[in-house]
């Protein structure tokens, strides 16, 4: 393998023929090979990661969410028709339904994505950088099954050019790249991003009685204008008990309508031990994330105005994509805060204002998205005042030391 | 007043061929005096090709500082001066003719005028650097306070405790001369564990300063921002034990003699150990019949600061360490994302690191591309300075002065960066942004 690489190699060498697809080339071996580059300056020994090993851990934390995700997709499908309605049913049907119709969404994100990144690297005569790695694995997990193929695409498109590559690319961003793309989604297709219909992948069959394809943030924005005790509210809330579709375990499990990766806590806490294990994702963000986000469920539980304030926090917690926002998003080390007391506030805030939005505008039930994207915009801000706060003590310092002398 | 400071945040890099605390001779025909050891110092030559020097006679002087002389290590003749791009004066080559008559000198401690001519004169000044900037120091400053070194951190490197063992006296001397230097206070950092030699622990006419903790612990650099943090305006001193002690035996006996124990290390050692040479001497001398040399490099200096001479290059300075270890110039199949236990990582990503205290044998491999900053938090974890390493080096990047001023610039050296360019995941040249941007703020700002 090595022999056919260096065999190649002259013909996308500067002068060769092929000088242009150059990039390609580099990337394609850097991905078979850790290239034999040697520390010339500095440091002459140097730490084993580099950034295709983090972005392939967070690949792999990501796994989880995505084979639950896969099987949920057929769970849901078959639910929906009435078949194989237990948990433990049909797991191969689920599985190869799920797969089907998941993987189409994995490979239309990585294609167009890596293809838009190869483009820029030709152009700017770079490899390809790492960041889509991941970034092509999120955007599958967080948008709803039934968005058709060129959707994906489009936004894929959107995401990777204005969102990254207008600021420099990997590492340059301002907001994380998935999101934008999920933005872009959510704002430019509406209807194929809200409703009962786009959760679940019912292959045109019909429906059973009593089947609700909603997702609980949905079903809960509804009864933010009715009154408490309204028979329409009453019913919505009985599907949040410990017996409904939505009870806290259900939520905390993911057997609940969603996007593909976002619905099962469980899974998705598989992947962040993994990212904390390793120490890839800041646990300062993911635990300060939980807590805004808890505190604000307390706080809505102590105003208690409506039906929607009233759910217990915990729970609060467990639906829409706040759980995998806070785990691979908010986590985001490029666009989120840098500094260690600027990702306290950083995470506390992004949990916060998620269940803010999410309870007071029911227009955007994924107060998630919201939360982080403008965070993310915050950041640099948050992080400027925490180094203000350093160079004051530097001045107050000098200050001090120039008086008494 | 003495602190006691524990260092959380750093790294101790464990590494095969750990130099074992035993002692042998060398011995060099061919040495040089390398302007390059020395910071901040524009060489102008003394003498020319063939002229006959005795150890401590002056070779060249600083253009910028012309007090300040260096001076030959050995007694011969100056057979060749290397130059490179633009006629930079490189490398002295001095054959020694192995007699070792040394220049005579009356050394004077009576008062500071009396102290900085002796140094200065007789070639030792050049072991004191300042901060800011890390270069020499300048003989007309007046240093707030001094800051001497008593332990080394870094992976491999020579142990002072048994380096200078023996040689108390000169040590102490070398205080006292130092204590006359400053109006403030001349600071010994020493290790809780390292440090075990009473000749550090029972040093007079010092404030004691004891740290504990991992590398970069042992740099002065951290220890004064722990201790007693540099503001703008203010001027220190720095140097290591090594200095100090070289410095007192000048006092006592009158002789430019830069003789030293070096840690002959790295896993490219047959014997790791110590040898006893000389500032200077050709790395082959200190390596003889005890190194493999096929795919190696060889360092003057630690694996984290130290310069790549190769065997026919010349031992640094200020150096006690000579390392040598595998060049890692071979691709690895998907080095990326096998398990990696032989690989050593600082954050958790491979699996080695189940496996604590495992010494490795670490080549010089980059083990990944260059990229943008990604990670973050990543260099706070092994930098215990009260500064934002990422964002310092944004500044120094963006070349702001007002800003890079406002967040430490005067604080910090390239070898205190030196661990954060080890953990990069982005594999940037850190110490070499630090080193270009103090050089260029030493110009704009003087």
């Amino acid at each position: 393998m090595s022999d056919f690489m260096s065999k190649y190699r002259p013909l996308f060498e500067k002068g060769g023929k092929h000088e242009k697809l150059a990039p390609l080339f580099e990337s394609f071996d850097t991905f078979l090979f850790v290239p034999a580059h040697t520390t010339l300056k500095g440091s002459h020994i140097r730490d084993g990661i580099d950034l295709k090993r983090t972005m392939i851990t967070v690949v792999f934390a990501l796994i989880p969410a995505l084979i639950f995700g896969i099987w949920n997709t057929g769970h849901l499908h078959f639910a929906a028709l009435g078949e194989f309605t237990a948990l433990g049913d049909g797991m191969l049907e689920k599985m190869l339904f799920g797969l089907e119709k998941v993987l189409p969404i994995v490979i239309v994100s990585y294609g167009v994505g890596l293809g838009v990144e190869f483009m820029f690297g030709m152009k700017n005569g770079h490899a390809l950088q790492e960041g889509f790695l991941v970034s092509g694995m999120l955007i599958p997990l967080i948008v709803p099954v039934g968005t058709p193929l060129w959707m994906i695409a489009i936004a894929t498109i959107f995401a990777v050019v204005i969102g990254k590559e207008v600021f420099g690319g990997t590492g340059m961003n301002i907001v994380n790249v998935a999101l934008t793309a999920r933005a872009f989604l959510f704002f430019a297709y509406p209807t194929q991003m809200s409703g009962d219909k786009v959760w679940i992948d019912t292959d045109g069959g019909a429906v059973v009685d009593g089947f609700s394809g909603a997702t609980a943030l949905g079903n809960l924005a509804s009864t933010v204008a009715l009154d408490k005790s309204d028979p329409i509210t009453e019913a919505t809330m009985q599907m949040f008990s410990n017996e409904g579709t939505y009870s806290l375990y259900n939520s905390f499990m993911g057997f609940i309508p969603g996007s593909v990766g976002e619905t099962s806590a469980f899974a998705i806490l598989l992947g962040a031990v993994l990212l904390l294990i390793t120490g890839i994702a800041s646990w300062r963000i993911m635990l300060s994330s939980i807590v805004g986000g808890y505190v604000m469920g307390m706080l809505f539980n102590l105003w208690g105005a409506n039906a929607f304030m009233d759910l217990p926090a915990i729970h609060q917690l467990m639906l829409g994509g706040f759980m995998f926002g806070v785990v691979f998003m908010a986590t985001d080390p490029v666009t989120g805060a840098q500094t260690s007391k600027g990702q306290w506030v950083y995470g506390f805030l992004i949990g916060f204002i998620a269940i803010l939005v999410r309870v007071f505008n029911p227009a955007y039930p994924e107060g998630m998205m919201m939360a982080i994207l403008f965070m993310n915009v915050m950041a640099p801000l948050v992080d400027h005042y925490v180094i203000e706060a350093n160079i004051s003590k530097r001045l107050k310092r000098t200050k001090l030391t120039t008086s008494q002398s | 007043m003495s602190k006691h400071i524990n260092i959380k945040r750093g790294l101790d890099i464990k590494l095969d061929g750990v130099a074992e605390k035993v002692t042998s001779d060398s011995s060099s025909s061919v040495f040089a005096l390398k302007p390059t050891d020395f910071q901040g110092v524009s060489p102008k030559l003394i003498l020319k090709e063939g002229a006959k020097v005795e150890a401590g006679t002056a070779v060249f002087f600083d253009k910028n500082k012309p007090a300040v002389q260096f001076c030959s290590p050995v007694s011969g003749e100056i057979i060749e001066i290397k130059r490179g791009a633009k006629r930079k004066m490189l490398e002295i080559i001095i054959s020694s003719d192995n007699a070792s008559t040394y220049k005579k000198f009356s050394p004077n401690s009576s008062s500071r005028e009396e102290v900085i001519t002796s140094l200065t004169e007789s070639g030792m000044w050049p072991f004191l650097k300042q901060r800011p900037f890390d270069i020499m120091a300048n003989p007309s400053d007046m240093p707030r306070s001094i800051f001497v070194t008593g332990f080394n951190t870094e992976p491999l490197a020579a142990d002072f405790d048994y380096a200078l063992y023996g040689q108390d006296t000169d040590f102490q001397k070398g205080l006292d001369v130092l204590a006359m230097l400053t109006d403030g206070d001349v600071h010994l950092n020493i290790h809780t564990e390292r440090t075990a030699s009473n000749m550090f622990k029972g040093a007079k006419n010092v404030v004691t300063n004891t740290f504990s903790g991992p590398h970069p612990s042992g740099n002065v650099g951290i220890q004064l921002n722990k201790v007693q943090p540099i503001n703008k305006g203010e001027v220190v001193w720095t140097l290591n034990a090594l200095g100090v002690t070289t410095i007192g035996k000048f006092f006592n006996s009158g002789k430019f003699d830069v003789s030293r124990l070096v840690a002959v290390a790295g896993s490219k050692i047959t014997r790791p150990k110590y040898v006893k040479s000389i500032a200077g001497a050709k790395i082959s001398s200190i390596t003889a019949g005890n190194i493999d040399n096929s795919n190696t490099r060889i360092i003057s200096g630690s694996v984290l600061t130290g310069t790549n001479v190769g065997n026919d290059g010349f031992l640094g300075f200020h150096d006690s360490t000579v390392v040598a270890i595998k060049e890692g110039n071979e691709t690895e199949m998907f080095g990326w994302m096998t398990p990696g236990t032989h690989k050593f990582s600082n954050s958790r990503t491979f699996l080695s690191f189940v496996m604590p205290g495992k010494s490795y044998d670490l080549n010089t491999n980059l083990h990944g591309e260059n990229r943008s900053f990604v990670m973050s938090l990543e260099y706070e974890k092994v930098f215990p300075m009260d500064i934002y390493p990422v964002q310092l080096i944004k500044e120094c990047l963006a070349y702001d002065l007002e800003k890079m001023e406002a967040m430490g610039i005067y604080e910090i050296a390239p070898e205190d960066f030196a661990l954060c360019e080890f953990v990069c995941t982005s594999k940037t040249e850190v110490q070499d942004i630090i080193r270009t941007t103090l050089d260029k703020a030493l110009i704009d700002l003087a």
